[in-house]
């Protein structure tokens, strides 16, 4: 009994991460209809700034823990924003197929330039935030794993009310349902797609400086993996939703930990794609997504 | 997985004037093929080949070893080189990618038309390259994979460090005579045939010493979460963990198995063997031993003065066993080129079987039957952010 909550509790911290990551996934794709594969880099770029932020920073303090997160997500913020005016603007009336490849490139390019600045060896990411260990009986509770389920609840909460309560979200939500009748209403359209890169970015740095203050190794290729998975949760969520793209993150997370906690602990990736092949067998569009039929 | 999204989408949009465009590239592509670029070795020297993971994961062995190759190489270079001409050294980087040391190797063999070839840590990159080198018959000697199915390819394979069922044998006694253990558990790497042969051979040894391994676990490279499978082995309740991986998530697991509450030492082979180790472990590699090739502590006059030269010419870097390993694997090579009179790939392949008590800084060099080299292990302990010289284990 001991080890199951361990292990759900491991889950959910895991999934937390994917979770925010899946949802930047998720925003792109419910403006623009693409995938954003340059997403998952931008988390690696999150950590990096993180990396520079922490050596100007006393470790170990809450105060510049979050002003390091708060650091990363404006630099990825103004990185998404960049990426989007400078790869995806000028294809704005181009084929999806052509921003998807374009989307790729962008990764790569980050990737191997990260390499190229950053070196490719692993580095090792300060310990930012105090961290504590809790023990609830047998149950061991670290601080930086209730730092990013708390974080990552506070973001989504957060980015729910902007959706949802603002008028920038009111024009998000109307330039994803028709992006031509939003800017005939008088919605502009590049200034709302140019915010959903940079408040997806800023999620997606926020996950890295999480990520990296967990498992404290960073290097230019760490966003790849849980960059995949986080596609794999938002499409298992139902891709363009947000509640979708916060369970499908925390379902992947689960099952990875307890398939990772058996002795089948060396399939734990395959069991993950599989989950996904066996949802969109039963549920085309996902756990919450709507079912739609989309115009080739 | 990325492409193959794109190109089942892509599939569909192949018109037929993409088709001629696709053809134009492939033709041209077949035109580049054709013309051969020049080896940048300058002439009437000997051509040898390293290919190394300078980049990656595992980029701190191949730095480590080019650097030893290096200044071996540079040493020989500095007393006249081989047969009256000096050596030339052809470096390639594989970036710690599986797959990409076939390329390269097949690059230096027949671009660069090099003697011999010189290389890989990592026994999954070895045993790529190794069915080519011994295709063309052109000498391989790793520096430092310990895999035993290495040097199995075939008689043109060599390497100059011990092996992985030495290593885990020797492991799995000092568990049990030294730390006095009797309950372990087993974390291995699925995608790293080093790591799986190391945790086989510990395995073989500590059960028949009536040893218990009640769970074992498995990872795959690049993983950075292990409290899954930490936490399936402290529920097992045991007093130590063999983790035969690479450093780069063995730095992790100890730091998160402490996090955790596992008290108990971990162990493991010379996939530790990192300055990133330490630093991702930290305090948390406290009580944690390893087997590797040499030590820098090791007072012997040969290895103090390796030290010495190696800090000269790397701006005071102390010399790691991949360092030491790769100096060793230059000088194996060198030694043998001498002793062949010629660069004939037979001739230089006999010699370096011949080699017999050759004075390495990693120990007396003899190349077995098997074609790997019988030699001793050191073991190391990780105390306060640091590495101890613990004990040495004759083969």
């Amino acid at each position: 009994m001991i080890e199951f909550l361990q292990q759900l509790l491991n889950g959910i911290s895991l999934g937390a991460i994917y979770a925010l990551l899946a949802i930047g996934y998720t925003l792109v794709y419910g403006v623009l209809r693409f995938i954003n594969f340059a997403h998952a880099d931008v988390f690696m770029a999150g950590a990096f700034i993180g990396w520079y932020g922490g050596q100007f920073m006393p470790s170990n303090s809450i105060g510049s823990g979050l002003a390091v997160m708060g650091m990363a997500m404006v630099g990825t913020a103004l990185l998404g924003m960049a990426i989007e005016r400078f790869a995806y603007r000028p294809l704005r009336s181009a084929p999806t197929l052509n921003v998807l490849i374009t989307a790729i490139g962008v990764s790569l390019l980050l990737e191997y330039s990260g390499q190229k600045f950053f070196g490719a060896a692993p580095r090792h990411f300060p310990p930012l935030f105090p961290r504590r260990d809790f023990n609830v009986g047998h149950l061991t509770v670290s601080s930086d794993q209730l730092l990013v389920i708390g974080v990552t609840a506070v973001l989504i909460v957060l980015l729910q009310t902007i959706i949802y309560r603002t008028r920038i979200g009111t024009a998000m939500r109307a330039v994803s349902l028709n992006p031509r009748a939003a800017s005939l209403v008088g919605v502009n359209n590049n200034r709302i797609i140019s915010f959903t890169f940079a408040l997806g970015s800023a999620l997606a740095g926020a996950g890295g400086i999480l990520y990296a203050s967990n498992y404290p190794a960073i290097d230019p290729l760490m966003g790849v993996m849980p960059g995949l998975k986080a596609f794999v949760a938002a499409v298992l969520g139902g891709i363009g939703s947000i509640p979708g793209a916060a369970l499908g993150g925390l379902v992947l997370g689960i099952v990875e930990t307890f398939v990772g906690g058996s002795s089948l602990s060396s399939g734990k990736d395959a069991f993950a794609f599989a989950i996904l092949i066996v949802i969109l067998l039963f549920r085309p569009s996902g756990l919450l997504g709507r079912m739609n039929v989309e115009k080739v | 997985m990325r492409l193959s999204v794109v190109f089942s989408a892509g599939s569909e949009m192949v018109h037929s004037s993409h088709r001629l465009a696709l053809l134009g590239t492939l033709a041209l592509g077949a035109a580049l093929m054709g013309c051969r670029q020049k080896s940048s070795a300058p002439a009437n020297s000997i051509v040898v080949g390293e290919f190394a993971s300078l980049t990656g994961k595992e980029a701190t062995f191949g730095q480590s070893s080019n650097e030893g190759l290096i200044l071996g190489i540079e040493e020989a270079n500095a007393t006249g080189g081989a047969l009256g001409k000096q050596i030339h050294l052809v470096v390639e980087d594989d970036g710690s990618t599986n797959g990409e040391a076939i390329t390269i190797v097949k690059k230096l063999i027949s671009r660069d038309h090099v003697v011999a070839v010189l290389g890989e840590i990592a026994s999954g990159r070895s045993l790529e390259a190794a069915p080519i080198c011994q295709e063309e018959k052109i000498p391989m000697i790793s520096p430092g994979s310990t895999n035993p199915a290495v040097t199995q390819k075939g008689d043109y394979i060599f390497r100059v460090c011990f092996i992985d069922p030495f290593q885990g044998t020797a492991m799995a006694k000092f568990a049990h005579d030294q730390l006095h253990l009797n309950r372990v558990a087993v974390l291995s790497s699925a995608t790293a045939p080093y790591s799986a042969g190391l945790a086989h051979y510990f395995e073989e040894r500590f059960r028949a010493d009536g040893g218990e391994i009640p769970i074992e676990e498995k990872y795959n490279d690049g993983d950075k979460d292990f409290r899954a499978e930490l936490t399936a082995i402290k529920a097992a309740n045991v007093q130590g963990i063999f983790v035969p991986g690479y450093y780069s998530e063995v730095g992790l697991i100890c730091a998160q198995a402490r996090e955790l509450g596992i008290t108990a030492p971990l162990m493991g082979g010379d996939g530790w063997e990192s300055p990133i180790m330490l630093q991702l472990a930290g305090a948390a590699a406290d009580n944690c031993y390893y087997s590797t090739h040499y030590s820098p502590q090791n007072t012997a006059p040969n290895v103090q003065s390796f030290v010495k030269r190696f800090q000269k010419r790397w701006n005071g870097e102390t010399p790691d066993a991949m360092a030491a390993l790769g100096y060793d694997c230059a000088g194996v090579f060198v030694d043998a080129l001498k002793r062949a009179g010629s660069t004939d790939p037979q001739a230089l392949r006999d010699a370096i079987a011949a080699t017999k008590n050759y004075p390495g800084v990693t120990g007396v060099t003899t190349i077995g039957p098997d074609r790997n080299a019988v030699k001793p292990a050191v073991i190391i302990e990780l105390e306060h952010g640091e590495s101890h010289f613990l004990q040495t284990v004759a083969p």
